[in-house]
Order: structure tokens, then C-alpha cells, then sequence
């Protein structure tokens, strides 16, 4: 709140947005804390004397352009736009509006599964070659906190992982898959360097092309 | 001979060795080098050189290496992969081996928030078993990972890893040193060992997978004393079971200090009887006492070999 109330700071007029997908499950970026988070901007901006308007609006995918665009007549009308979807919206609407400044109003950690009521869980890194089908369907690129392929460090005890006791050992749990599924001699297979440079991020931003969907 | 290093001679020829382990100086004072190299002179056949051991920056392995070397000691050349991508361990082993380092251990290397960094963005581009298969190939096919271009010279290491008998799961413990073996490791260091019966069990897997006879096992002691039980149980890393008797041996003692060194004697001495064990490495202590426990464990003199 205060380093948005920072950034924000020369602002008098601006669009709260919010966006209707993963961010709204999750109850980090949807109408709800939307609504939550503008009545806390207008208030702190109250009190020190420097009123401002909060405008919201959350788009059902703040992510797709179409949905995107539906801001558009708003975003004239303000001189900021802060964004409480994921980095992803925020840069969506940064490619469609270009005149305008974008916050982002949340930071976005991980792609994680709803582990129970409350609770989520970082599940992948979208690493770009899939090791699930040698690992039982569990991920230690992400879930291991030193991305190990070919087996557990020295570290665990407890089925727990020595940099948090909160955190199972993604290793034990591969363990514990594959012995339930019978199948402990994916184990001994030696899985070699991964491609990070030709896969990965690490070679930059990627991108999909699917032909058969453009229009 | 792979690499021709004086612990390789030493253990092809079937000697019992004896290897411990260096902290480089948190600087560069080279002082602090010569002092503890002249503790550990003549009571070792090689001496492990830790690589920012728990991500506490130090001295760079390679360089304390370059001055053992230097002092007239044999190292091991700790390299983790925490710290370095594939670019970088390979150069860093072209630098190393032209200095005249022979042999190396591979690690992943403690996380970095144990350490004095804990900002630092971890690498791990390899693993240590996928380090040792990189190293096997430099030294073995001559060629860089990947297998396509060719290196000028020779990478001749000798080629360690670890292996901890007590962490989870410790079904895959022999699995995972099996793969470590098969990737070209030569020899292994293990972590402390206290629970001698714990030890067994692992051993006893390790045996039936044949891995003992394919790679040299060197057993990681490490005298006890009242501070370490603390440090052991509660903070550092790994944690190593110890057994309670052990734990009252000590703390019932007028001499902790005393007691712990008798204790790691009677076991580097049990150690020394046992099949697949080729030698102790001995580790975790004050540099002082190191010459004495070799002496007392009657591991002295160290061999000469040609």
C-alpha cells in the first residue's frame, strides 16, 4: 500500500483494474479487492490532504486484448492506471495504451495450485521441457530449492526440506510417488544438463505461434 | 592412473588414505594459508579445500588450492554448482588443472541462505551428478559438454562427490550414489558419522549394488564436543543423526574435548576394518588436534608412493 501510495503520489485521478481470471481466484486482483483496495487508496490519500479519485473496472481477462481494450474509454479519462491483475495483464494493457503510466499493484509470485482453502503452492516454472513423466508428475525444477534432476541433496530430514520445515522435499515426494507406482527405476535413470539456454527464459522472452488460430 | 594425483596413487594401491579439509581465510591473507597448511602437512594424502562452504564467501577454492599446491599439499578441489553455470565450471577446470590441481570433488553446494549472501540468485545450471558427468567428459573424451568441440590438453582430475548415509529418503541414497558413480565419480566422501549401526544399513545397500568395488568410499569423521552436539543437532547442515550414548559419553566427561577425540579414534579405527572402506576423511574441527588424531587413530606416517 505504501509503495503504490508512493508511485502514485502525482496522481489526482487514476483507474483502479482488477481483472476476472486467475487473479480473482486466487483473492489477490478481483472486483473484490478491487473495491477493498480503492476505498484504502481514497482514505490514506484523505487524510494527508491530497483527495483522490479512484475509478474500478475489472475486466473478465485482463490478459486478452479484446478484454483489454474494454478499459479503453476510462483510461482516457485518468492520468494513471494501477493494476492488480498479474505482470502479465499489467503489460497487456502497457502494449494497448501506450500514452498512459501502468502500476503494478500486486506482486506476482508464481504459477501455484490451490492447495487447500487459503493455501497455494508454487508448481511450476514453465521451464519449457516438461520432466513430469521422469519425476512421478512432480516438478523439482520447481519445487526442489536448488532445482535438482537427478536426485535429493544432502539436506532433507523428515521428508522436509532444510531451507523451510514447512516445505515438503520435492525429492521425498518423488520417492513416495514412484515406490507407490511400483516404478523406483525411473530413479536410476541419470537425467543429463538441461537445454536452460535453448528452452528456458534464459534465451529471452518466448513465443507461440499457432498459425491455424490467426485471423 | 586418470588423473595421476597422489590420492589417486595412493588409493589404487589399496593404502588406507587420509584426507581433511581446509577452510580458506575469509580474505586474502595468504598467512592464514601457511598456518593451517603447516598443521595439516605430513598428516594428510590430500586436503579438500571448501568452496564457500554453507555460502559463506572465502577465499575461491582454486586459488587456496593454487597455494597448498604451492606449500607442498596435495588438495581436493571443492567446486559447487551453486555458484557457477556450465561456462564457468568449465573454464574454472581449465584454470585449475593448468595450475596443477588433480583432483576435485563435485557438490551442489549449501543453499545460499545459510551463507553471508542471502540476496544471491542460485545458479544450479548443473547438478552435482550432471557436474561430475561433465567433468568425466572433459577428462575422458577431451571434449567440452555436449561432446563437440575439442579441448587443448588434457583435464586430468581425479573425481570426487559426496554422499550423506543419513538424509531422506534413505532408500535412495544408494540409488543416488549409484548414478553419481555411473556419471565417473572415482571416489566418495561421506558426511560425519556418528550412528555407526545407521552407517551399516547404508553400506550394507551400497554393498549389494556392487558400488563399493567400482568407486573408493572414504568415511567422513568428525570429533564430537559439546559445542558441535549443539551445532550438529540444531544449526549446521546436513543434519547427522548422533546417538545418544555418544551425546552423554560427552557431556558426562570432565574433558568433552578429550572424549570426542577418543570417541572419532575408535571410530576411524572400526572404520578402518570395515569392507568397502578405503580410507577417512576427516573434517569439522580445530587444525590443531588433526596431526594427534591421525597419530593416535595410528594412520602415521602417511605413505610415499611413486
Amino acid at each position: 500500500m505504501e509503495e503504490i501510495l508512493r508511485y502514485l503520489d502525482p496522481y489526482n485521478k487514476i483507474l483502479l483494474s482488477g481483472c476476472g481470471a486467475c487473479v480473482t481466484v486466487c483473492h489477490a486482483g478481483g472486483e473484490k479487492e478491487v473495491e477493498l483496495l480503492a476505498s484504502g487508496l481514497r482514505m490514506a490519500r484523505q487524510k494527508i490532504g491530497k483527495r483522490m479519485e479512484v475509478l474500478e473496472l475489472t475486466p473478465a481477462r485482463q490478459c486478452e486484448p479484446e478484454f483489454a481494450l474494454e478499459l479503453g474509454e476510462t483510461i482516457e479519462k485518468v492520468e494513471a492506471v494501477v493494476s492488480i491483475a498479474c505482470g502479465v495483464g499489467v503489460q497487456t494493457l502497457v502494449h494497448h495504451f501506450p500514452k498512459i503510466p501502468v502500476f503494478p499493484g500486486v506482486n506476482t509470485a508464481f504459477l501455484g495450485e490451490t492447495f487447500t482453502h487459503g493455501v497455494w503452492e508454487e508448481r511450476c516454472q514453465a521451464c519449457g521441457n516438461c520432466v513430469l513423466e521422469k519425476t512421478g508428475g512432480i516438478c523439482p525444477v520447481a519445487r526442489c530449492a536448488k532445482q535438482l534432476l537427478n536426485g535429493p541433496c544432502g539436506g532433507p530430514s523428515n521428508g522436509k526440506c532444510e531451507i523451510n520445515q514447512e516445505t515438503d522435499c520435492a525429492w521425498q515426494l518423488i520417492y513416495d510417488r514412484l515406490k507407490g507406482l511400483g516404478q523406483l527405476y525411473k530413479l536410476e535413470e541419470f537425467i543429463p544438463a538441461k537445454r536452460w539456454g535453448v528452452e528456458s527464459r534464459d534465451r529471452g522472452p518466448r513465443r507461440i505461434v499457432r498459425e491455424d488460430l490467426k485471423v | 592412473m586418470k588423473a595421476g594425483s597422489h590420492l589417486e596413487k595412493v588409493l589404487e594401491k589399496g593404502m588406507f588414505a587420509v584426507t581433511g579439509e581446509f577452510n580458506p581465510p575469509k580474505g586474502n591473507d595468504v598467512s592464514v594459508v601457511k598456518r593451517k597448511a603447516g598443521l595439516l602437512k605430513d598428516c594428510v594424502d590430500a586436503v579438500n579445500v571448501t568452496d564457500n562452504q554453507t555460502a559463506i564467501v572465502r577465499m575461491s577454492s582454486i586459488a587456496a588450492s593454487s597455494l597448498l599446491i604451492q606449500m607442498g599439499l596435495e588438495p581436493v578441489m571443492q567446486m559447487t554448482t551453486r555458484d557457477r553455470n556450465r561456462i564457468a565450471i568449465q573454464s574454472d577446470l581449465m584454470g585449475a588443472t593448468a595450475l596443477g590441481i588433480r583432483n576435485m570433488l563435485c557438490l551442489t553446494g549449501d543453499h545460499q541462505s545459510f551463507g553471508n549472501q542471502v540476496d544471491s540468485k542460485n545458479v544450479h545450471d548443473l547438478d552435482s551428478i550432471q557436474l561430475i558427468d561433465c567433468v568425466r567428459t572433459m577428462r575422458d573424451q577431451g571434449t567440452l559438454l555436449g561432446g563437440a568441440e575439442k579441448i587443448e590438453g588434457e583435464i586430468k582430475l581425479f573425481i570426487g562427490a559426496v554422499e550423506n548415509p543419513f538424509g531422506d529418503p534413505i532408500e535412495f541414497r544408494a540409488i543416488r550414489l549409484g548414478k553419481k558413480v555411473a556419471a565417473g565419480a572415482d571416489f566418495i566422501q561421506t558426511q560425519c558419522i556418528y550412528d555407526m549401526n545407521r552407517f551399516k544399513e547404508w553400506m550394507k545397500m551400497v554393498q549389494d549394488r556392487g558400488l563399493d568395488e567400482k568407486c573408493h568410499i572414504l568415511a567422513g569423521v568428525s570429533p564430537l564436543n559439546s559445542e558441535r552436539i549443539i551445532l550438529r543437532k540444531e544449526k549446521t547442515l546436513p543434519k547427522v543423526p548422533i546417538p545418544d550414548v555418544l551425546i552423554d559419553r560427552i557431556t558426562k566427561s570432565k574433558d568433552p574435548d578429550e572424549e570426542g577425540i577418543r570417541i572419532c579414534i575408535e571410530q576411524i579405527k572400526e572404520l578402518k576394518e570395515m569392507k568397502g572402506i578405503h580410507g577417512i576423511h576427516l573434517m569439522g574441527m580445530d587444525l590443531d588436534k588433526f596431526a594427534q588424531i591421525v597419530d593416535r587413530a595410528g594412520l602415521s606416517p602417511r605413505p610415499k608412493v611413486e
